[in-house]
């Protein structure tokens, strides 16, 4: 299967990825590998397989509904480019 | 043109546990420091692993079996990916194929406004689609500075919150359907106390979908309406949204397909114009989660734990109490009224209880609720406790309070909390039991009232009324009404 400029486009854009023109070529290459070893699993008639959504056999993990102490907000935004007022700031986001 | 008017809502409610929903950092938001309920699960950290709290997950069964959904035997957690600021991860936690309940219903009650109104309702099945669990966002604050640049601010308290969702079907008609339907769910909601059912704080969300589907047309365009923050404003928006789109087809407009902000203080909804690309969340299960499944004898003892409904309590004050279907409805409507009636009924097991229940519910339903509508408060943070309500009522029975002084009594009581007993003392409101003491104020009222006293004698029955409020009034309502009445009676046809 072959992936169009565009088809890697979108997909950057989902992934907010800004992506050069020579990756972009390199990358419609890869990607376009990967697909067609997937459409080679694909011939596998899997029709009497249930999907697995997880691949250990582990069921119903939950805890109880306790707390525990939080980070302090130190330790919290000490990883934040940008900070105030206890706050992460960031680039300015409006729907 | 014969149009229908579509709804669906799509309703979003914080559930009331101790700790978050993958993590166990406080769910108490509200109240903290910004930033002071985070770890690195809540940041989405590399390497961290979430755990299902089974609360959450108990309270989301314990819904859809309320709604009276199918509980599957097998459920699971998806990532949903979305790239915004309020989601530390880049996706959210969500159920996309498998959730935790589906195909339920509720019923709703509609007031038939061209057939009697409030007093004859319609009942309306609403099905449900599905009940879900999944995670709350971040919360984004918009600045700027002097200068004109704008940033955001990021608190992640209320990140991974337990945020249960609740989607019905298109099968609400109107507005005020939708609004019966919210009601009904939160009250649901209230009275399994999974939630708070507030809406104004947040905790209780709703968007809604609508559409005009004319009458012979299979294809109709759906608005998505957001930011509505009450139930009124749900109403107004839907209201708005219903004539505006029923307009533009009566005139040949065009509708898009597209998600509308409603502005409240406008009253209007505004089109969000979103990304040029549409959403494309690329769900895939949730590797850091196992699945969920469920064997038939956990749920049924969920279901059996399940506490008393809307519905049934209604319908048991009407057999036990013998109250009207309307009153019933009226008191159960919210869970904090329904208990303080039940609270009240307790504190008076000796007396007739269908007599007793009339009088407390039409106290709860008139004078009561009349103040709280007044001064904007919830029945379950006044003055006002059942024990206080109950003894001004056992008063009203011995006959050492009138019906009239009795209101008096209680928006004092309503206002500083002190039994009805002191009120009387201090404000001379106990009943005058002495006959010939009213009669001595009849009199005078009758001397003093020529005309209304001509006037009765000609048939004119109002006058009598009269006399009789002018005797309460200088008797400032401590008379018993039925005596004065037959006092003045008695004394004018002599």
């Amino acid at each position: 299967m072959n992936l169009s400029r565009e088809e890697v486009l979108r997909i950057a854009t989902l992934c907010r990825l800004y992506l050069s023109e020579d990756e972009l070529e390199r990358l419609r290459e890869q990607l376009s590998d990967i697909l067609e070893n997937f459409e080679i699993l694909q011939q596998v008639d899997t029709s009497d397989v249930p999907p697995t959504a997880y691949p250990i056999p582990l069921e119903n993990v939950v805890r109880e509904d306790e707390i525990a102490p939080s980070f302090t907000r130190d330790d919290i935004l000490a990883n934040a480019p940008r900070q105030e007022e206890g706050y992460f700031r960031v680039l300015p986001v409006l729907e | 043109m014969d149009c229908e008017t579509i709804i669906g809502l799509e309703v979003h409610s914080q559930l009331l546990t101790k700790s978050k929903m993958f993590c166990r950092c406080g769910a108490d938001y509200i109240n903290a420091a910004p930033n002071a309920r985070v770890c690195p699960v809540c940041l989405g950290m590399p390497g961290v692993l979430p755990v299902i709290n089974q609360q959450a997950l108990e309270y989301a069964v314990m819904t859809a079996l309320s709604l009276n959904c199918a509980i599957p035997d097998y459920a699971k957690f998806d990532r949903k990916n979305y790239p915004y600021p309020d989601l530390m991860k880049g996706y959210q936690i969500s159920q996309y194929d498998a959730p935790f309940g589906i195909n339920g219903w509720i019923d709703i009650e509609v007031a038939d406004e061209e057939n009697g109104g409030e007093q004859n309702k319609r009942k309306r099945k609403i099905n449900i689609t599905r009940v879900h669990l999944e995670e709350d966002t971040a919360k984004l604050m918009h600045r700027s500075t002097a200068e004109g640049e704008s940033y955001s601010l990021v608190d992640v308290n209320r990140a991974g919150s337990p945020l249960m969702e609740i989607v019905s079907e298109p099968d609400l008609r109107s507005p005020e359907e939708a609004r019966q339907y919210l009601i009904k769910l939160r009250t649901i909601l209230q009275f399994l106390g999974v939630s708070s059912g507030n809406m104004e704080e947040g905790s209780f969300r709703c968007d809604a979908n609508i559409s005009i589907r004319v009458a012979g047309s299979t294809d109709s365009v759906k608005v998505e309406v957001k930011n509505m923050n009450s139930f009124k404003s749900v109403f107004s928006a839907l209201k708005y949204e219903d004539k505006r789109q029923r307009k533009a087809i009566e005139a040949g407009d065009r509708l898009v397909q597209e998600t509308r902000g409603w502005i409240e203080d406008r009253g209007v909804t505004v089109s969000q114009r979103s990304k040029e690309y549409a959403h494309d969340y690329r769900y895939f299960p949730e590797p850091d989660l196992p699945p969920m499944a469920f064997s038939r004898q956990w749920v049924a003892d969920l279901r059996s734990r399940l506490p008393e409904l809307p519905e049934a309590r209604r319908d048991r004050y009407v057999i036990d109490y013998g109250l009207s279907h309307y009153d019933a409805s009226l008191l159960t409507a919210s869970k904090a009224t329904a208990d303080f009636f039940e609270a009240c009924m307790e504190l008076n097991k000796e007396a007739r209880a269908e007599r007793r229940a009339k009088v407390v519910s039409n106290w709860l339903l008139g004078e009561f609720t009349r103040l709280l509508n007044a001064t904007d408060t919830e029945i379950d943070n006044t003055n006002v406790t059942p024990k206080l309500l109950v003894d001004m009522l056992e008063l009203v029975d011995n006959g050492t309070l009138g019906g009239t002084a009795a209101k008096t009594v209680f928006e004092e009581m309503f206002e500083s909390g002190r039994c009805a007993s002191d009120i009387i003392a201090e404000r001379e409101l106990a009943q005058i039991s002495d006959t010939s003491e009213i009669a001595g104020v009849v009199d005078r009222v009758i001397a003093s009232n020529g005309q209304a006293v001509e006037d009765y004698k000609k048939g004119r029955e109002q006058s009598l009324q009269f006399l009789v409020g002018q005797v309460m009034r200088e008797t400032k309502g401590r008379a018993d009404y039925i005596v004065v009445n037959e006092l003045i009676k008695e004394r004018l046809v002599t």
